[in-house]
């Protein structure tokens, strides 16, 4: 049994709190951030939405005093607006997920046309027909891991490590609403037109954000979702299947995406 | 809409945007918080006209904005020091002011400070995007940038203006030293980048905008080479990109980053970020948090 650090930031500073490793124990790094913000780290990315589910009901419970938004990334979740940033710190210090999976968000049927301009170099990358892209994209179950890049982005874990690419070494300056597209180890959709530099696969009508909708974002932290390749076994279906409470808005028409100005303030890219 | 219960846009200037408190809470949705800069300089613009805090005022970008108000009633311009005319007479600034139906307000090119802000007694009442009428230029989310020929509609007036002749203000530095509490990626540079953040001299680049304002001066350099994992940031982090040098985020920065942030802006010291001109000095003092208890 190894021992394992926890750092935990107590307002005037961090403090290094060290924690004995008994085998179930997931350890967290408490970092402060300004004044009124903390990023905790976890040990594993599935860990965020445990964490977040935790954050959510301490929060609901009246706990968080003051804060504004708890806001999953890769490996970790910032607790932003807090009044006392020290008392959750302390709260969290022996901070361990309930259960090994993460609580089950909603699930969203994304509908798909597998007709991406990088169709045959992704077919190349994996050493697979063009035809089987579908297959393989479809048939995991994923996560909306964090959210990002554009409201409405979703960063989807779920594909197995063999099929992991990178971005393109040449971004494009237009990616279209509603491509359907991989780099790294994750899935994404783009909400809206914007420059872009993953792998397109394909394309969807869903539309994954519109602020006069509720809910105005199809795909948030801890939500399923399954690709459905509408061409395969009988074509085109009518409407696409999300949950039933949106399923008509989000058959309407695409709102409209005004520009994005060029930027490249180290944001989180896509 | 009743009664000129308007304001049209007879100049934008080079930016103008409708400001509010922003819509935090919508950060987990990949939504910037947005919102007006120069939060005291937009509250006081507020209180002087009599509108509650959380009503739109327009911020303007260095070369001020020209409105005609539809209805008579109460004006009031604050932020960056600017000349305020009212159908071509001057009018004061940072105070209260009675202007009739039909009169063109305009507000000049900024003498000290960038960004100026223009409240109307009623406020701006634009259709709210997610529970804010902000302008946000990351996302595209609220209203376009003002053009010339806009009508912005205002809203009931609340109460009267704030019995005051002129408010006081504080001064805008010429060299603006901002305060910095390190984390959460510090240990990502060397020692050496915490001893060049809290002495060296950066100047404003002319490539800031409302998502962030980018710093030229010397690099910051890296301790951890790789890849930092996309995570949250906030309003008032210093996030190095590769390039090295600092990049301080706006109220429009985009809400997950994947570059390290070495430090977090002190949050009173936010306004004077924003009222810092291209080309003008900037230093960092590096602060450890108060003690609490």
């Amino acid at each position: 049994m190894s021992w394992l650090g926890l750092w935990v930031g107590s307002g005037c500073g961090a403090v290094r709190v060290v924690s004995r490793y008994d085998g179930e124990c997931a350890t967290v790094r408490i970092i402060p951030v300004g004044l009124r913000a903390l990023l905790v780290e976890v040990a594993e990315p599935a860990h965020t939405a445990a964490l977040v589910a935790d954050l959510h009901r301490w929060r609901d419970r009246g706990g968080l005093a003051g804060v504004q938004d708890v806001v999953p990334g890769e490996l970790t979740v910032l607790v932003d607006g807090l009044d006392d940033p020290a008392e959750l710190a302390g709260r969290l210090a022996g901070w361990r997920p309930t259960s090994a999976r993460p609580p089950d968000g909603p699930l969203v049927e994304v509908p798909v046309r597998y007709d991406g301009a990088d169709l045959a170099e992704v077919a190349r990358l994996w050493g697979v027909a063009e035809e089987e892209v579908g297959r393989i994209h479809g048939a995991p179950e994923y996560r909306v891991a964090f959210c990002g890049f554009a409201p409405g982005f979703g960063y989807l874990t779920g594909l197995p490590e063999r099929y992991h690419l990178p971005r393109r070494a040449v971004p494009r300056t237009r990616v279209p609403a509603g491509a359907v597209a991989l780099a790294g180890g994750y899935a994404g959709i783009y909400p809206r037109d914007s420059p872009g530099g993953w792998q397109l696969l394909g394309s969807t009508d869903l539309v994954l954000f519109d602020p006069a909708r509720d809910p105005v974002a199809l795909l948030t932290p801890g939500a399923r979702v399954r690709f459905r390749d509408v061409d395969a076994g009988g074509g085109r279906t009518p409407r696409p299947g999300v949950p039933a409470a949106t399923r008509e808005i989000a058959a309407s028409a695409r709102p409209s995406s005004p520009a994005r100005p060029e930027t490249e303030r180290g944001e989180a890219s896509a | 809409m009743t009664g000129g219960g308007f304001v049209e846009v007879v100049r934008s200037g080079v930016l103008s945007t409708v400001q509010d408190l922003g819509r935090p809470g919508h950060a987990h949705l990949g939504v910037p918080r947005s919102g007006a800069l120069d939060l005291p300089a937009h509250l006081l613009a507020n209180r002087l006209v009599g509108n509650p805090p959380g009503a739109a005022t327009i911020e303007t970008t260095v070369t001020g904005v020209s409105v005609r108000v539809g209805r008579a009633g109460t004006v009031a311009v604050t932020g960056a020091w600017a000349p305020v005319t009212v159908d071509g007479r001057p009018a004061s600034w940072s105070a209260p002011v009675s202007v009739p139906a039909g009169a063109c307000v305009e507000v000049a090119t900024a003498r000290r400070g960038l960004r100026s802000y223009l409240a109307v007694a009623g406020g701006i009442v634009v259709p709210p995007v997610l529970g804010s009428r902000s302008t946000d230029l990351l996302s595209g989310l609220g209203p376009a940038p003002l053009a010339v020929g806009d009508r912005l509609p205002l809203g009931e007036v609340p109460g009267p203006p704030a019995p005051v002749d002129v408010a006081p203000t504080g001064t805008l530095a010429e060299e603006v030293t901002l305060r910095v509490l390190l984390g959460p990626r510090a240990d990502w540079f060397t020692d050496d980048a915490v001893r060049i953040l809290g002495t060296a001299s950066y100047h404003v680049s002319t490539l800031s905008n409302r998502i962030g304002v980018r710093l030229d001066g010397p690099a910051l350099p890296r301790r951890i080479s790789g890849e930092l994992r996309s995570e949250g940031v906030v309003l008032g982090a210093v996030q190095v990109p590769a390039a090295g040098s600092p990049v301080i985020f706006l109220a429009d920065h985009p809400t997950v980053g994947g570059y390290p942030v070495i430090g977090v802006l002190h949050p009173d010291d936010l306004p004077q970020v924003a009222q810092a001109a291209p080309g003008q000095p900037v230093r960092f003092r590096v602060v450890a948090p108060r003690r609490r208890g």
